[in-house]
């Protein structure tokens, strides 16, 4: 069974850089698109999701750690953290679609902001929130009670130990929730889709309140409403294949991170 | 000194601890022994109030450290741990370099003089018998340690601080016969400068540590007194069955 898996993702890799590599270039990965996208590069699509990227992040990351802290290390285990934790459930099991209505109608129009990097990160920081918030959750949890009293016996205050005790012992877990939540954040197309994508917007943005083009959406509009669909189809192969290539090098960024902090904690 | 009146301690509905009233003198090494469950822990973690950590429970009575009840509003509970440190059952060392592990108490305490904490460090590992072991070490992790050092290591973190009262609850119950007995003479050696409580199920270890013993069952103090007068010649029949090993 295991194989199996294995079997298919190496069937759906093979298949996607068989098809994509024909197509990447220096060219491919730094010029705009061309000619009504079925040649040229894809470059501000690139950009665009590196930013969606680190601006859900900058949003869901701080703000989901905290969730997190409050709820395995103050909150205790009332009803309120018990219903708390449910909603929590239930948010991650909402259609991506529907978080990109709800950004649309929060972000874009109730708060202006209109279609923007702002209110694409913002959608795909709700999003990602719950993921976050649960595998912190899972990081403290995982940390022995005995470090903390430990650290209490000495006279240290709560926040101390969580600060110096709990959090560099957590990090590691907590980094592979954020690697986790970088892979899906950079697939996602529904939620962009009324927040901030643009079809074709050649140029860099310049400020959150810009559109851009994200590699997702990218995809998915030279797929099924591009131009000239057949003639764009071996572009459609190569943004598939830099968007797997992108989500794998920031997951080995991610895990040579995690692997660094793992070791900087036993001996510092 | 540490002086208990008439404690009373539940958890939820549970009464652990039943009137216990004692009083233990500065500088000596106090053994707290009894079948387990029989509330001896418990006893320990109220003079750092270890057990305001649990929900649900209940304390009645007085609990005096020179003088003080460590129980009333105007006590605070991390500058009570600073004086009253404590050492577990089983080694806890911090993730961290064995240096970091007994400065952490110091860093905690936001003393950032170079110079001072280094000297604490060698004074605590020094007394803690360490220090000859891990002096061209201080770096490594105290992962590295084996058990019994790496519970000398704790005890080390806890006399950082400069406490006068230590705590310790079973501390050589997970480790090897070789080990245990570098941590009694250790606690013989500490008895000079702190006043100690030692929670243990080894009757041996009691005998040969303390000078005084008091036996706990089913949440009572069951006999206070000296420690050669307990195991020589207990005035209860309870303590007498319990030490020659009838039950327990």
């Amino acid at each position: 069974m295991g194989l199996l898996v294995v079997a298919i993702l190496l069937g759906i890799l093979g298949f996607i850089v068989y098809n994509g590599i024909g197509v990447i270039s220096w060219e491919f990965l730094t010029a705009a698109p061309t000619e009504g996208m079925t040649s040229g590069g894809i470059f501000p699509a690139i950009v665009g999701t590196l930013c969606l990227v680190v601006g859900s992040m900058t949003f869901a990351f701080p703000f989901g750690v905290m969730s997190a802290i409050y709820m395995n290390e103050y909150a205790g285990n009332g009803q309120v953290v018990k219903f708390i934790r449910v909603m929590t459930n239930n948010l991650s099991g909402i259609p991506s679609i529907v978080f990109g209505l709800f950004g649309m109608a929060l972000f874009v129009n109730t708060l202006n902001f209109g279609d923007s990097i702002l209110a694409g990160s913002l959608t795909l920081g709700l999003l990602i929130l719950p993921l976050i918030i649960r595998t912190t959750e899972e990081a403290l949890k995982a940390i022995p009670d005995s470090y903390r009293t430990g650290s209490l016996a000495l006279g240290a205050s709560k926040l101390q130990t969580i600060r110096r005790v709990v959090l560099p012992m957590a990090f590691p877990n907590i980094i592979t929730g954020l690697i986790l939540a970088i892979g899906r954040v950079s697939g996602e197309t529904a939620p962009i889709l009324f927040t901030v994508a643009a079809y074709f917007l050649p140029k860099l943005p310049s400020g959150i309140f810009d559109q851009v083009m994200a590699l997702p959406y990218h995809l998915y509009v030279i797929v099924t409403s591009g131009t000239d669909i057949e003639a764009s189809r071996p572009i459609a192969y190569g943004t598939a294949l830099v968007l797997i290539a992108m989500v794998l090098v920031l997951n080995l960024l991610a895990a040579t991170l995690r692997r660094y902090f793992g070791k900087k904690i036993k001996t510092n | 000194m540490i002086t208990t009146h008439n404690i009373d301690f539940y958890y939820g509905d549970f009464h652990a601890l039943k009137n216990i009233s004692m009083e233990m003198d500065a500088n000596t090494v106090t053994a707290l022994i009894g079948p387990s469950g029989c509330g001896k822990s418990t006893f320990l973690r109220l003079f750092n109030r270890m057990n305001d950590l649990i929900d649900n429970t209940r304390l009645v009575g007085e609990c005096l450290i020179d003088g003080q009840n460590i129980y009333s509003k105007s006590v605070q509970v991390d500058e009570l741990r600073k004086k009253v440190g404590m050492v577990f059952q089983k080694p806890n060392p911090f993730p961290k370099s064995i240096f970091e592990n007994v400065a952490y108490g110091l860093r905690v305490n936001d003393i950032s003089n170079k110079s001072f904490i280094t000297q604490r460090v060698e004074e605590s590992l020094k007394a803690a018998a360490l220090w000859d072991e891990v002096k061209d070490k201080l770096k490594k992790s105290a992962f590295e340690l084996s058990g019994g050092q790496q519970q000398r290591l704790c005890i080390a973190r806890a006399l950082a601080i400069s406490p006068s009262i230590l705590l310790m609850d079973e501390p050589a119950s997970a480790l090897d016969p070789i080990s245990t007995s570098k941590i009694e003479e250790l606690i013989y050696s500490l008895k000079q400068q702190y006043t100690i409580v030692i929670v243990t199920h080894n009757m041996q270890q009691a005998a040969r540590v303390s000078d005084r013993t008091g036996f706990f069952m089913l949440g009572e103090l069951v006999e206070f007194n000296d420690t050669k007068k307990m195991f020589l010649s207990p005035e209860k029949e309870q303590t007498q069955n319990y030490i020659t090993g009838r039950f327990g």
